[in-house]
């Protein structure tokens, strides 16, 4: 249902997109209005998702596309609304011949309404929909790292990890995993993390997949983001 | 126990070139046994020294120091400070850290003048915890000078503390020192707007990397009241002031701030000679600006990691702490209140050797270890 109206939202939107051009009120024929047009010369127009691009082949920038193809461009930036969140650019060369590319790589033959004949990057290239939920989720988790950190729930005598680590400072999780010579073997954070708790806090050691050992390690390593990875470091 | 081998006669060769009034101090040092002599003689004689990161001229420093022409000093006080006590029970960690600094300055012989406590006596600022620390205090052989912190205060605005302490900003007269002591934990209201109750009041002070506090500052009160106390104290009368926050801006994000610490500064930059202790920071800490000398207090209940930044170029940091060893990076100590009215500075770490920051090393820049001394390396 959701997804629908989404989809909805697009095609209003190309819609919308499309109403922008200027229509040549004298008809002329589309392939016929370009003669005599700077073959080099190309006008691009986005949708107004500023996803979609058609880069208009043999009109000049400066120049108005004659009615008959602008209704081409509009027709192929709501066909290709269909892929909401994808950047895509067409081509629509003056033989009328369509392609398309995502991400760089090369132009595909593409027929409107037909199938893509790119793969869209879906992974590696986050759309800023997805990276706002992805963000909103590790802050969720590192919120309530950070709760935990700093409240006396975790010990039982009313110790916070804070009280010593402000900020998390001198937790430096990039250096771990590392021989913690006082615990005479090989730690990771979580080790330290729990040595913490039942020491200084007085409270029980959280099982390693305990949801509050990874909001804590998930706190402490976001305060560290961009410091270099230096395991076993001293 | 000590890394140099300076021998009885050495020392005592050394403090005999001291003037005359510390020689009833020498003669109780020279008929005590050695284990108590080296440890007297430690608290009041820059036996840091010994501790390989001052080098052993600080004696003669010392006695530069002494030489100076105007009045007041040598005595000597020690500290106590920041022990954020929990009211559970007196088996908590923080008690016993607490009784381990009261009997610290209970052993000191001969006895300080008086015992100051820097403040964050309690950690919640509530009245069993304030309670608590009173009694514990109250072990302390030597008179008590208070210091209110904002763990103290944030609960009741300082109800509990001032009635068991009394003011919170007072000045008084030790032996040719005026001395004073102000409350510059004070945080511009930012919780009636908020609607925060007391208790998360107190939690958010408490939290001392929370941002939805205030800074600290003196305030305008205190610092008029400052303004005329000062005015009927000559310019020669050495100045020893304390507060809670260090009396500059050295880190915003953890209140190791004052904000109003240049208007602060300002009142006192008429006096030859101010130096100011401060807690809160619960480490090793050096500063000078123009007049002035800073000195941070060890903590009793934990260390805290220094700033990622504004570190002043004066501070010797202390060795990282062995989170394994609770004393480690905590301790009490005393202050050498030299003849010029300057202090040398006695850090009694529990767990590391003991430091020593002279107040002629102070003076000169040159403190061996410190990053902004680029004299020889020890």
């Amino acid at each position: 249902m959701k997804r629908n109206l989404v989809i909805a939202g697009c095609l209003l939107l190309a819609g919308l997109a499309a109403l922008v051009f200027e229509v040549n009120p004298r008809g002329e024929d589309a392939r016929h209005g370009l003669v005599g047009a700077d073959e080099w010369a190309s006008r691009a127009v986005w949708a107004c998702d500023r996803r979609k691009l058609v880069v208009v082949e043999g009109v000049r920038p400066d120049q108005k596309i004659p009615p008959a193809r602008a209704q081409l461009v509009a027709d192929l930036l709501m066909d290709l609304m269909r892929y909401c969140d994808q950047e895509i650019t067409a081509k629509l060369e003056v033989s009328e011949r369509i392609t398309v590319a995502a991400n760089g790589l090369v132009y595909e033959d593409y027929v409107v309404g037909g199938p893509l004949p790119i793969v869209p990057a879906r992974y590696g290239a986050p759309t800023r929909r997805e990276q706002r939920i992805w963000a909103a989720e590790l802050a969720k988790l590192v919120s309530e790292g950070d709760r935990l950190f700093h409240s006396d729930e975790i010990g039982k005598n009313g110790v916070a990890c804070a009280m010593c680590h402000p900020h998390a400072v001198g937790t430096h999780p990039e250096t771990y995993p590392k021989f913690q010579t006082q615990l005479k073997q090989v730690a990771l954070l979580r080790d330290m993390v729990n040595w913490c708790i039942a020491n200084p806090m007085e409270g029980d050691e959280l099982a390693h997949d305990d949801p509050r050992m990874k909001a804590l390690e998930a706190y402490i390593i976001a305060q560290r983001a961009g410091k270099v990875l230096e395991s076993g470091k001293h | 126990m000590y890394r140099n081998n300076l021998t009885k006669k050495e020392i005592e060769r050394r403090f005999a070139e001291r003037s005359d009034e510390d020689s009833a101090r020498i003669r109780s040092l020279l008929n005590c046994d050695r284990r108590q002599f080296l440890r007297t003689s430690l608290e009041f004689a820059g036996m840091a020294a010994a501790a390989s990161l001052v080098p052993l001229h600080s004696f003669q420093l010392v006695n530069v120091a002494h030489a100076a022409e105007d009045g007041g000093g040598g005595f000597r006080f020690a500290y106590i400070s920041d022990t954020h006590l929990y009211d559970r029970g007196m088996n908590h960690r923080f008690v016993k850290a607490v009784l381990k600094a009261v009997e610290d300055v209970n052993a000191m012989d001969p006895q300080p003048d008086f015992v100051l406590f820097g403040g964050d006596l309690a950690q919640l600022g509530k009245p069993g915890e304030l309670s608590l620390g009173k009694q514990l205090l109250n072990e302390v052989r030597a008179p008590l000078k208070m210091i209110v912190g904002e763990h103290d205060w944030y609960l009741d605005l300082g109800e509990k503390w001032r009635e068991l302490f009394g003011r919170d900003y007072y000045s008084f007269d030790h032996k040719g020192v005026h001395f004073v002591v102000l409350n510059s934990v004070v945080e511009k209201d930012f919780w009636t707007e908020k609607g925060y109750t007391p208790e998360e009041r107190m939690a958010i002070v408490a939290g001392l990397d929370d941002s939805r506090q205030s800074p600290f500052e003196v305030g305008e009160e205190q610092r008029d009241w400052l303004r005329s106390d000062l005015e009927q104290v000559n310019r020669k009368t050495p100045i020893v002031v304390f507060s809670h926050s260090p009396l500059y801006k050295l880190y915003r994000p953890w209140n190791f701030w004052t904000d109003d610490a240049e208007e602060v500064q300002a009142l006192l930059r008429r006096f030859k000679t101010v130096t100011v202790l401060h807690g809160h920071t619960h480490q090793l800490l050096t500063n000078r600006i123009r007049n002035i000398h800073f000195h941070g207090l060890l903590s009793t209940a934990w260390p805290w990691p220094y700033a990622p930044e504004g570190l002043p170029n004066y501070t010797v940091q202390m060795n990282r702490a062995d989170p394994f060893d609770q004393f480690d990076g905590c301790g009490d100590g005393s202050v050498e209140v030299l003849a010029s009215g300057r202090v040398d500075k006695h850090y009694n770490l529990w767990s590391q050797n003991p430091r020593t920051v002279t107040a002629a090393q102070l003076a000169s820049g040159k403190i061996p270890g410190a990053r902004g001394y680029d004299g020889p390396a020890y």
